[in-house]
């Protein structure tokens, strides 16, 4: 499971998320089962699971809103059990249901956003404009969220939960929904974050998408049970594609509760 | 029960239907035109699919179809009735799964199933035999409340009510969504059962691979019906040569793809790219030395057969090019 930490081709690289033996209890139910692993600068990392295999509470940990109940991790520099309120500034995060305000223009999501996360106020709107014009929304700066393409919508959330250039951009299931086109034009987006070096650590249900990442891990019953590249693990399992890989892995599974 | 003059049986008949809103905000008031022109027909035990993502209409369409909200314009007839004048008797005819989990949080397994059961004047045992399949699952946890369940529970219990009073046709909206993998293959494997009890089911999906899985599909985009048919004629009609292209770079051999004059379209479909050319006659070995002069290694190109969701995207295309 560990192979790719030691991995030569990785030795020189810098870990921007390292956990070690996280674990997290609720009662009598071990919901994250003493996971390790590494994700490197400007890695897309993918993170596979079933439902209620544990990835939600593995992610709340690893952005500062859950505290392990054993286990130690570093997420972009800081300690998750000690300085969870500096890890929540320096990263970024969007979710399926996106944080943006609805009855809020375009523009002042933005503001909003930049204000939150600290960004010098001299520097709020010259990186506006540059966001405006790299989306090509030039004309909807003072259009309602509410009233934009939910395509549109994703894109927006995902400019404006890396506008503050995080180390790394956590996305839950980022793509639900979306038409096959925007789907893509998305990952496209993450791709070009990725070139920046911004770490990207991603949960998606479509297996295509984990054919995007750079290295994959999956979670079964609370515990990571592979973790490689996806082409490593279809050669591990001998099978074409990530979704026999999964439908692999998630046979292993004894958790009934899904 | 309706019947055409060729003696097929429909459960489901919607003629020209079209629904606008009223969106009224502080700032404006605009109408949106959420359906457009829709006609379809399902018959008895089909198992119909309606493809398409958020925002397109799926579930303006099936509100419609299970008497919640009235159209503007069409007629619509569901197990032969009229959905305006014979509504009541419809409800107590249809399972509606809704895509919002709508059942009660703070009733356990068994409370909700025995109110959906008591609410359609029947009981648990005396429909058990179509929900065994999946109450098997439940069943440990039937004093939880269903507030607590996990995301693909909570969609088994749904099924399980919206199937107790043993309807003649099941709407399910977006039954999946957000469901990992093998949770949905066993969603399905449940479907293909039901169709057995002839119960004709409408499901709406935004997963293109769900697509394959119905008796016959419509693709939804922007509130029109772009195609209704069998999934393998969908595929078959596919009238471009499809390509698939692997390299070492992936990222990079997309924008390279997308920069050569003569390929048409090329998207991301997992572990490699989907070429479209803009000439017919397009000689490959010709993309094979464009992509080595731009220092690609490792090129693998094939020809594939097109997927659902390829034809998806070349609908997306032609409206785009449409204007």
């Amino acid at each position: 499971m560990t192979r790719s930490i030691t991995d030569s081709n990785h030795e020189e690289r810098e870990t921007v998320i390292s956990a070690q033996n996280l674990t997290k209890r609720f009662g009598s139910f071990t919901a994250v089962n003493n996971i390790t692993f590494n994700v490197f600068k400007g890695e897309i990392f993918g993170f596979l699971g079933a439902n209620g295999a544990g990835k939600t509470t593995a992610m709340r940990m690893l952005t500062g809103l859950s505290k392990p109940t054993s286990g130690s991790g570093i997420v972009a520099g800081f300690d998750i059990n000690k300085q969870s309120e500096q890890i929540k500034r320096n990263i970024g995060y969007m979710s399926q249901k996106f944080a943006l305000y609805e009855d809020l223009k375009v523009w002042e999501n933005i503001r909003l956003y930049a204000g939150i996360y600290g960004v010098p106020e001299q520097e709020i709107e010259p990186r506006t404009i540059e966001l405006l014009t790299n989306l090509g929304f030039e004309n909807e700066k003072n259009t309602l969220v509410k009233s934009l393409p939910l395509g549109w919508k994703q894109k927006l959330a995902f400019s404006v939960a890396i506008f503050h250039e995080p180390k790394i951009v956590f996305l839950d299931e980022p793509t639900g929904g979306v038409d096959p086109s925007a789907r893509r034009n998305f990952w496209e987006m993450i791709y070009d974050a990725s070139d920046k070096g911004i770490t990207v650590f991603v949960t998606t249900h479509y297996m295509d998408e984990a054919e995007y990442c750079n290295r994959v891990s999956v979670m079964v019953d609370g515990r990571i049970e592979a973790l490689d590249s996806p082409n490593n693990l279809k050669e591990q399992f001998g099978v074409s594609n990530m979704d026999e890989v999964f439908h692999r892995m998630a046979r292993k599974s004894s958790r009934k509760s899904d | 029960m309706y019947k055409d003059s060729f003696d097929n049986e429909y459960t489901v008949i919607c003629e020209s239907v079209s629904k606008r809103y009223k969106k009224h905000t502080p700032f404006e008031k605009t109408d949106v035109t959420a359906l457009k022109d829709i006609s379809f027909k399902v018959s008895s035990g089909e198992l119909f699919g309606i493809i398409g993502p958020d925002g397109a209409g799926k579930s303006t369409l099936f509100r419609i179809l299970t008497t919640l909200i009235l159209a503007d314009e069409g007629n619509i007839r569901i197990g032969g009735r009229d959905v305006i004048s014979e509504f009541k008797t419809i409800r107590n005819e249809i399972g509606y799964m809704p895509g919002k989990f709508s059942l009660y949080q703070d009733l356990t397994v068994e409370e909700n199933l025995n109110v959906f059961a008591k609410v359609f004047n029947t009981t648990i045992e005396q429909n058990y035999h179509l929900i065994k399949d999946i109450y098997v699952h439940l069943e440990p946890f039937k004093k939880r409340r269903a507030g607590q369940l996990s995301g693909g529970m909570k969609q088994k219990l749904a099924l399980c009510c919206s199937l107790i009073h043993k309807p003649k046709i099941l709407f399910l909206d977006e039954p999946t969504t957000g469901v990992d993998p093998v949770s949905r293959k066993e969603f399905w494997d449940i479907l293909k059962k039901l169709k057995n009890e002839n119960i004709s089911i409408l499901v709406s999906t935004p997963y293109m691979d769900e697509a394959a899985l119905c008796d016959r599909i419509a693709l939804i985009l922007n509130g029109e019906f772009l195609k209704i048919d069998i999934p393998t004629n969908i595929v078959n009609e596919y009238k471009h040569q499809l390509y698939s292209v692997k390299g070492k770079q992936m990222s990079k051999l997309l924008k390279d793809l997308r920069s050569l004059p003569y390929v048409r379209t090329s998207f991301a479909f997992g572990d490699s790219h989907h070429v479209t050319m803009k000439d017919s006659d397009f000689d490959i070995n010709q993309l094979i030395k464009s992509l080595k002069q731009m220092e690609h290694e490792d090129i693998r190109i094939n020809e594939v057969s097109a997927s659902i969701e390829d034809c998806f995207l070349e609908l997306i295309v032609e409206n785009s090019l449409k204007g």
